[in-house]
Order: structure tokens, then C-alpha cells, then sequence
């Protein structure tokens, strides 16, 4: 009879957990749902194809698209990354295999701080840094503001993954009379190996995704463009112009570009699980 | 107490030696004012109970304390005549010349059994594969693990058995030719079979290591030592060829402890 009892609220308990996984899991697939009803009609061929251009191909009607904003995310974002790894990756390293270091409490402090910060923050420091003094909106200012926003996440996940490693790795390095940064670097870095990589996908996913610092800086481009030191145009930050624009095609776009945007987030994040999972896999056959 | 240093060494070459070595956490003191000599060729264990500091003493030895800032060590340790605590001296070198095997086994996770051997040597710039290749198969030889490894280099140190595991350890230690090899209980993680093999490996290596090791298993030091000191509160209260300490210790604390006292 208790063996009922228990087993009864064994199955009540399950789907209650069930249900709230549901209750999460439900308003995104509402969101990809509503977007990709939306946006759907956008995406054609010239959406890859074109570039938007004035507001009068949108007025007569004729074919535009936003090559210029895929184009430009994917290179403002890597560039970005390209500057955020070496600092965030150099400052984790501090807080975790430095601790008596004096710039590691603040290290920690500030990381701790600037995670939680609005991003919009960071694109105020750009454009005081660099747009002020080079005299106008710039894709490298985009991703100065960028990387602002992924030091802190990069800095936070390569601290608790090195953590986490055994401090038996550095004991056994350091008594085979190997200096300490060869301990950290070949050792220790490695082993750490999945969770630096996620901590850096998150990043990158993260400041993909971010709109308003990238409107005090590299400010957007109608038109398809590689110069660094000029205006270049963002999927997220499109999105807004395209939203609050009196036009409707612009309005389906920015749609299509809200189903690019999700699309891409989602997979690097399944690609940063999936590579992590597989490393994961691999050191646990590793040690038996 | 502890002064029987001199029966410490039967060989007139002594390879490292303590004076009034003593290490301190603060207030509290973990190994204090040991004099002990350990001869070339030889295994000297340090036997005690739990917390008797026979492993702070056995990690000074190669300034692994020195990765803790809070640890101060006064006194002197000296290999073949030469301070490894004088303020010139740096520390990657005396590790090089006094090797360490922890009592945890830790083949590094993302390397081969073979990068795992070599990583003494490649890791500070050594990339001749032939100085590798040799170092490698003298190495596993020296820890009679190379027959097993041989056909299988590239496999993952980690798919090794944990005895195995215990001997690729030794193995990478041996590859960079150290003058001393320091043992932290290197059988207590291991199955019987996999310690004998173990305690005989360390018979042979004395040949051309001299080994320290610190176990707590008497019988063990009984098997594969020469001369055994027994640590006690952090002193070293006795040092004698093994046999002797065993059957005729000197010291009432030492009876105790090989009564059964306490452990």
C-alpha cells in the first residue's frame, strides 16, 4: 500500500517536471513559429543575392536583400572573436592559475560585473574610444564593441573550466621540471579543452545577437560593403531599421532576417554542443 | 633523537641530504629540524603514521612547496653537495634532477601514451624524433612497461589499467634521466598484482636511480627498502638499514609504531 502510495507520487512528480519543461520549451517554438510565418514569403534567392539599397527599390517594388547584413555580421562578429579570445582566454587564466596575482581579485570583480552589464554600455565605450577620434561610424568600432561584450563571458568560462581541472595535471607538470606557463599552455589548457571552446561559442552567439551597441558604431550600410573603416551593416541591428521603417517589404524583410538571425544562433550553439559532447566523449574513454 | 644518520648510508656517495630541514604552514610546523642522509643506489622509505609529515618532507625535497605561498622552509637540502634552496637556484631545474610519482597516477588526458613519455622532453623544446624515440623505448623499458606498449604508442595514456597507468608515471619520470626519484605512495591506488610488479620495478631501478619513497605499508618498506626513517609529530625519530629498524628499533615510538600502537 505505501509502495502505491510512493509510486503514485513518483508519477505526479514526473509530470509536473514534464509540464515545466514544456512551459519553457513552448514560447520558443511559439517565437520560431510566428517568425518563420512571417518571414517566410522573404526568403527567396535575392535575399542572399541583393543588397537593400535606397528606399525606393522598396517603394517601385523591385528585388532587394540583405546579403550586405549576413556579409557584415559574419565579418564584424569574427573579428570580434579574433580580438576577444587572446584577452578573455589571458584573463581567465589569471583569475584561475594566478590567484595571488594582485590583478586577480579585481579581474574576477570586474568580469563578475561587466557579464551582467547592458550591452548598449559597451557600444558608448566604442564610440567614445574610437568613433570620436577616428571621426566617424566604423565596422572596426563594431567590433571593438563587440569584443567588449565577449571578454567578460570568455573570461568567466575559461576561469571555470581551468578550475575545474585536476590539480594533479599541474603537480605531475611542474615535477617533471617544467616551467609553469609550459604546464598551463600544454597541459592544462588542453584538458580544459571543451569548456573553453563552449564558453567561446557562447560568447560569439551572444554578441551576435546584440543590436544596440553596434548602432552607436558601425551604425549600418544599405548597401553591400568590406571597408572596416567605414559604416557596415548587421542582421541584428538591420532588423531594428527594418522594423521601425514606413515600408512594407522592409517589414517582411526584417522578418526574414529574424529567421537568419534565430537560425543562427541555434546552430553554432548545436555545433559548440556537438563538439563538446564528442571531446567529452573521448576524454571520459580516455581515463576509463 | 635521530641520530642515526650516519647508518643511513652504506655507500660513501651521498646524493641528497637534509640539515635541520623544516617546513612550517604558518604557526604550525609540518617536518621540523630532519637530518637525513640518502645514499646513491639505494631506497630509503620514510615510514610513520597519518600526518607524521613523511610526505611534507618527501615534497620538499623537490620544492614542490614552493607552489605554496603560505609554506616557508628553513634549513638546508642538498643534492650532490649543492643547496636546492640557495636563493640562485631555480626550482624547473631542481625538478629536473629530483623526479616525483604521485600515489594518483595521471597520465595527461589529451596525450598518446608516447606524448605522455616524452612530454619531459618535448614540452621544453627537444623535437628530434630519434632523441624522442630513444628516450621513449629506454624509458618504458626502464619501467617494464614496453612490451605491453610497444605495438600501441598512439593510443590514449588514459585506455592504460591503472598499473600501467602507475608505470607510464614512472616512465615519463625516468625519460628525463633524473638523479633521484621521489615515490608518494605510488601503490596505495593499486590492485596486489600491479603493486608487485611495481615494488620489483623499483628493485631494479635503484641501479640508476636513487629512490625516496614514502609508504604506509610496512610491509612494503620491509620488501623494496634499504634503509627505512621513521617520522614521527613531524621528527625523524630513527633512520637504520631496514632489516635492523625492524627487528631491533632503538627508540620506544618506533616499537610502538611497528607494535601496532597507533598507526
Amino acid at each position: 500500500m505505501i509502495l502505491k502510495l510512493r509510486y503514485a507520487r513518483d508519477s505526479v512528480f514526473r509530470i509536473m517536471i514534464a509540464l515545466m519543461t514544456i512551459l519553457v520549451v513552448l514560447p520558443l517554438f511559439i517565437i520560431i513559429l510566428y517568425v518563420l510565418i512571417n518571414g517566410g514569403s522573404a526568403i527567396r534567392p535575392d535575399f542572399f543575392l541583393r543588397d537593400l539599397g535606397s528606399p525606393i527599390r522598396a517603394m517601385t517594388g523591385q528585388p532587394s536583400g540583405l546579403i550586405h547584413s549576413i556579409l557584415g555580421t559574419i565579418i564584424i562578429d569574427l573579428c570580434a572573436l579574433f580580438i576577444a579570445v587572446p584577452f578573455g582566454l589571458s584573463a581567465g587564466i589569471l583569475m584561475s592559475e594566478y590567484p595571488d596575482n594582485p590583478l586577480a581579485p579585481p579581474a574576477k570583480l570586474l568580469t563578475s560585473t561587466l557579464n551582467g552589464m547592458p550591452a548598449v554600455l559597451m557600444g558608448l565605450l566604442a564610440y567614445a574610444l574610437i568613433v570620436k577620434n577616428s571621426g566617424g561610424f566604423s565596422a572596426i568600432a563594431g567590433s571593438m564593441a563587440l569584443a567588449f561584450v565577449m571578454i567578460p563571458i570568455i573570461a568567466r568560462a575559461a576561469e571555470s573550466s581551468l578550475r575545474i581541472t585536476p590539480w594533479s595535471l599541474r603537480e605531475n607538470g611542474l615535477a617533471l621540471g617544467l616551467p609553469r606557463w609550459i604546464v598551463i599552455t600544454q597541459i592544462v589548457i588542453p584538458a580544459a579543452r571543451p569548456g573553453l571552446i563552449t564558453g567561446i561559442l557562447i560568447a560569439f552567439a551572444r554578441g551576435a545577437g546584440e543590436a544596440a551597441p553596434l548602432l552607436l558604431t558601425s551604425f549600418g550600410n544599405n548597401y553591400l560593403s568590406f571597408n572596416m573603416s567605414k559604416p557596415m551593416d548587421t542582421l541584428p541591428q538591420r532588423l531594428y531599421s527594418l522594423a521601425i521603417s514606413p515600408y512594407k517589404q522592409w517589414h517582411v524583410m526584417g522578418w526574414g532576417g529574424a529567421i537568419l538571425l534565430l537560425f543562427f544562433v541555434i546552430i553554432v550553439f548545436y555545433v559548440g554542443r556537438k563538439m563538446t559532447a564528442g571531446m567529452e566523449a573521448r576524454a571520459e574513454q580516455k581515463i576509463h | 633523537m635521530g641520530n642515526n644518520q650516519e647508518q643511513c648510508c652504506a655507500v660513501p656517495t651521498i646524493r641528497m641530504e637534509t640539515k635541520k630541514l623544516s617546513v612550517n604552514y604558518g604557526a604550525n610546523f609540518g617536518v621540523k629540524d630532519v637530518d637525513l642522509k640518502m645514499c646513491t643506489n639505494q631506497v630509503t622509505a620514510l615510514i610513520g603514521p597519518s600526518g607524521c609529515g613523511k610526505t611534507t618532507f618527501l615534497r620538499a625535497l623537490n620544492r614542490m612547496h614552493d607552489l605554496n605561498p603560505a609554506i616557508k622552509i628553513t634549513g638546508t637540502a642538498l643534492l650532490d653537495g649543492e643547496n636546492i634552496y640557495d636563493t640562485g637556484t631555480d626550482p624547473v631545474v631542481v625538478r629536473r634532477k629530483i623526479g616525483m610519482v604521485f600515489q594518483k597516477p595521471t597520465p595527461f588526458p589529451t596525450k598518446s601514451i608516447y606524448d605522455n613519455v616524452v612530454a619531459g622532453l618535448r614540452l621544453v623544446g627537444i623535437r628530434k624524433k630519434a632523441v624522442l624515440d630513444e628516450a621513449a623505448e629506454r624509458a618504458l623499458s626502464g619501467a617494464a612497461l614496453w612490451e605491453e606498449v610497444k605495438d600501441r604508442l598512439k593510443a590514449p595514456g588514459g585506455s592504460l589499467s591503472g598499473g600501467q597507468q602507475q608505470r607510464l608515471s614512472i616512465a615519463r619520470a625516468l625519460a628525463i634521466e633524473p638523479e633521484v626519484l621521489l615515490m608518494d605512495e605510488p601503490t596505495s591506488s593499486l590492485d596486489p598484482n600491479s603493486t608487485t610488479r611495481v615494488e620489483e620495478l623499483i628493485q631494479q631501478l635503484k641501479n640508476t636511480v636513487s629512490i625516496v619513497i614514502v609508504t604506509h605499508n610496512m610491509q612494503q618498506a620491509q620488501r623494496v627498502s634499504d634503509y627505512t626513517a621513521f617520522f614521527y609529530v613531524g621528527e625523524m625519530v630513527e633512520c637504520a638499514p631496514t632489516s635492523e629498524l625492524f627487528k631491533t628499533p632503538k627508540h620506544e615510538r618506533t616499537k610502538e609504531y611497528l607494535g601496532g600502537c597507533f598507526s
